[in-house]
């Protein structure tokens, strides 16, 4: 077998164990929850008796363990079970969730990602002279800032005050795709403004470092344009730390943008979940856990294997 | 000049002229702001309802969790998801009345224990169906069902028997209750087809409009119901609820055109946002009160004279100007205010003594050791600020308050209703006999000041079957004085519900049952 195919099959094969074992912190996780599902549902106004005969409703006085390989097993087949709280198949609720969080961060990825590395590589190309330094300066500005900050502030001057995109961001299946980037435009720039720091300075020390090598020297003294010396020979070597940073922050575009969906009433998973454990509704916060758990882990094992395939020292271990 | 004044208001009720035009002319004649505020809204309501269009309201208070099953309602986006679809067989207007619904009239046996409602003909579900005098019978038996989760099980519980005659649906009690129809009127007890057993979360009622979309947490939308039986509402051809729980964002929405109108509006921001020139900011007073409880039966709050001494040592208007900037009024140790029926306004007002507060204090012998206050954000907006408030003003009194800060997660299952002294908060009810009911009566679940006074127990039975309203009110402040002189509440403030309003909203009248028109603004309401 190749040794590549080998390595990626090894990092698969890590992936569903190390998920495997987010299932059962998830579940133990919210096992440990302090509180109780069926008064958090009722609230103030809950009487004994209605308690009572909620916690028989919902089947809570069975034992952990079977409910724990009960759950693994529906959850491999597909089925995610019914929120306590309002009775609909979480399955559904969670896809048209999903389907958002995914459009909003992907939005914000196009963007972001891109935009990150050719300033990066801007940065590298002017080190130590203004435009690297302005790049620096309003990039960890941007994400020292809080980002309900950043969105309150674009979302008085831009929407409040020009009139130009809506403050509530609400998408639906009734809008054409233009409606929709048009309802998401203030979401994605706060976002891009958040992650764009991260992604921008690790690609600038990830290119610098590369640019101490003697083949760097070699194609200085070929004559090649400094831009194209750091485009063409810097970063396919500085690949595997970039990679790395723009799953991350991928991966909390996607999991770690509850506050903004707040801010702009995206109807996103973040929202989804912490209504659902303000509730104690179980089953919708294991969905998450895994889903998240799953887009973590998913993510991480693409930046390991795309690490791999653009290293020769990796690709080719002795 | 009165003349010009006329002229230029007629414009208005011929929709030819804007508020914002309207308030610059007025303003060029010498009329103050507010007047011409509420000139601009005589003059916009004599153009009478517009038809047609879509309401749109940006609302607090909803999640991903909600439902449309009425008995599980407990906050304000699905109580106003409910007033959309759904009627009850009375509603309580903004001055108190019982307004017939669904029941056409009612009537009630000289001891007020049995109760006839007859109900209204011609009424047609969204379903097709026509709602009939069983339905009624079905919801109600729904919501008594013991092991139903309803949130209006303590209200329907004392009910003895129920049955249907013809169009006559009646109710007899195990003790009298000549409040029955308020509590009839309860939001929970909207009436469904077949009650509701079937699918309780259909969505199906007699409201104005049907529920068209229903994504919980998001947004709810809602389209003209074509067969409606009451023409006076349900103007707007749809209407549609936007959750948006965040305050600052709301804001924004209303702001920037994309909402009508928005309910909560936060005190510290209410006068500024009241100068932005396309909407009003409306405030009422309302039930709804800010506490401190302590627990009767629990030391040191067994001694009256400690309680006395504490009741003293809150500074209720300071407590009104700095937590509630103004929105609002001071409470007097009763959970009663002038907005509810047969308050009686001769109990005197408890003000900051310190000095008094001092002797009680020392005259209950308390150690010294100091005393604990919990509280947490969510008791109520500002409770942190509230009880440091209070720790000062008992200090100056040579009370040592030590607050304790609790975590919003599980305060009311954990801290509330089982911890000595508390920070807490209570919505109100429409008539005085539910609220003591509900928190003051000794068998009561809520009894969260573990108030147990056989003689006031008493007086409140004999109220509720006492159909004499000056009588009535005589029972109500005599228990009023016993609860202020004696009870574990403390009730520094009554606050205002805050909406602000778009001015292309029509038909907007303030209800101290509750914000946004008692949840009934997005029925009641068309845009001009």
């Amino acid at each position: 077998m190749h040794p590549i195919v080998k390595l990626v099959a090894q990092r698969l094969a890590l992936s569903t164990l190390l998920l495997l074992a987010a299932s059962i912190l998830i579940f133990v996780g919210t096992q440990i929850l302090p509180g109780d599902v069926a008064q958090s549902i009722l609230g103030q106004s809950a009487t004994p008796e209605n308690l009572a005969n909620l916690r028989a409703e919902l089947g809570l006085n069975e034992p952990a363990v079977s409910r724990y390989l009960s759950w693994l097993n529906d959850v491999l087949h597909g089925d995610l079970g019914t929120a306590l709280t309002n009775g609909r198949d979480i399955g559904e609720s969670i896809g048209y969730r999903l389907k958002n969080t995914l459009f909003l961060a992907s939005c914000a990825a196009v963007i972001s990602v891109p935009l990150a590395i050719f300033l990066g590589l801007l940065a590298v190309r002017y080190k130590d002279r203004w435009p690297d330094k302005m790049i620096s300066a309003v990039t960890l500005t941007s994400i020292s800032i809080p980002e309900f900050l950043i969105g309150y502030v674009l979302m008085y001057f831009i929407a409040v005050k020009l009139g130009w995109f809506s403050s509530v961001a609400l998408v639906n299946d009734g809008m054409s795709f233009f409606e929709k980037l048009n309802a998401i435009a203030l979401p994605v720039m706060v976002l891009t403004l958040v992650v764009l720091a991260h992604m921008m300075r690790m690609t600038r020390a990830a290119i610098l470092n590369v640019m101490q090598s003697a083949y760097i020297e070699t194609a200085e003294l070929k004559g090649l344009s400094t831009f194209s010396v750091i485009a063409r020979h810097a970063f396919p070597n500085a690949i595997s730390p970039i990679v790395n940073v723009v799953m991350l922050n991928l991966a909390y575009l996607v999991v770690g943008v509850v506050v903004i969906e707040v801010v702009f009433v995206y109807p996103g998973m973040g929202q989804y979940l912490v209504d659902h454990v303000s509730k104690r509704d179980v089953p919708v916060v294991q969905a998450c856990g895994i889903i998240f758990a799953a887009v973590y882990i998913g993510l991480n094992m693409v930046a390991d294997i795309v690490s791999i395939l653009a290293n020769p020292r990796l690709r080719h271990p002795k | 000049m009165p003349k010009q004044l006329d002229f230029i208001a007629s414009r208005v009720t011929e929709g030819k002229m804007t508020r914002r035009e309207f308030m610059g002319r007025a303003a060029a004649l010498g009329v103050s702001a507010a007047m011409a505020s509420t000139m601009f809204a005589d003059a916009a309501r004599a153009a009478g309802p517009v038809r047609g269009g879509t309401i749109k309201i940006g609302c607090s208070g909803g999640e991903s969790s909600n439902t449309l099953d009425p008995a599980l309602v407990a906050s304000e986006v699905p109580l106003n998801v409910l007033r959309h679809w759904g009627d009850t067989l009375v509603q309580v207007s903004p001055t108190g009345e019982i307004v017939p619904r669904l029941a056409e009239s009612i009537e009630s046996t000289p001891d007020a224990k049995t109760w006839r409602f007859k109900i209204r003909k011609g009424v047609e579900f969204h379903n097709g169906k026509t709602m009939t005098a069983d339905d009624v019978l079905k919801t109600i038996q729904r919501h008594s069902d013991e092991k139903a989760t309803s949130g209006a099980l303590g209200i329907v519980k004392g009910i003895e028997s129920m049955k249907v005659d013809g169009d006559v649906f009646s109710v007899t009690l195990s003790t009298p209750n000549a409040d029955l129809p308020y509590l009839l009127g309860d939001y929970h007890l909207v009436i469904q087809p077949n009650g509701g057993v079937d699918d309780p979360a259909a969505g199906i009622g007699t409201g104005a409009y049907t529920v068209a979309i229903n994504e919980p947490g998001v947004r709810h939308g809602f389209t003209k119901w074509a067969n409606d039986w009451d023409s006076d509402r349900g103007y707007a051809d749809s209407s549609e609820i936007l959750v948006i729980n965040d305050a600052t964002a709301r804001t924004a929405a209303l702001q920037s055109g994309q909402v009508h109108m928005i309910n909560r509006v936060d005190p510290k921001i209410a006068k500024l946002l009241g100068r932005a020139p396309n909407l009003d900011v409306r405030n009422v007073s309302g039930r709804g009160h800010y506490v401190f409880i302590m627990r009767i039966e629990t030391a040191p709050f067994d001694n009256n004279d400690l309680r006395m001494a504490l009741k003293l040592s809150i500074n209720r208007q300071e407590m009104v100007d700095k937590i509630l900037r103004g929105y609002g009024g001071v409470g007097n140790d009763i959970p009663i205010n002038a907005s509810y029926p047969l308050f009686d306004d001769s109990l005197a007002q408890r003000e900051y003594d310190p000095a008094l507060a001092a002797e009680y204090y020392k005259k209950s012998g308390h150690d010294g050791s100091p005393i604990i206050l919990r509280t947490a954000d969510g008791a109520f907006p500002g409770a942190v600020d509230a009880a440091a408030l209070f720790q000062q003003s008992a200090q100056a009194a040579g009370i040592p308050l030590e607050i304790k800060r609790e975590p919003n997660d599980g305060y009311w299952s954990e801290v509330w209703n089982k911890q000595p002294f508390c920070a807490s908060y209570w919505g109100g009810r429409p008539v005085q006999d539910q609220m003591y009911s509900t928190a003051y009566l000794s068998t009561a679940d809520w009894n969260d000041t573990q108030f147990k006074r056989p003689d006031f127990d008493a007086l409140l039975l004999q109220a509720k079957a006492e159909l004499d309203l000056g009588k009535r009110k005589a029972l109500y402040s005599e228990m009023a004085g016993i609860l202020h002189n004696e009870g574990g509440l403390i009730c520094p403030m009554f606050n205002d519900f805050i909406d602000a309003v778009s001015n292309k909203v029509g038909g907007y009248d303030s209800d101290p049952n509750g914000e946004l028109m008692n949840s009934f603004a997005g029925v009641k309401c068309w845009l001009t």
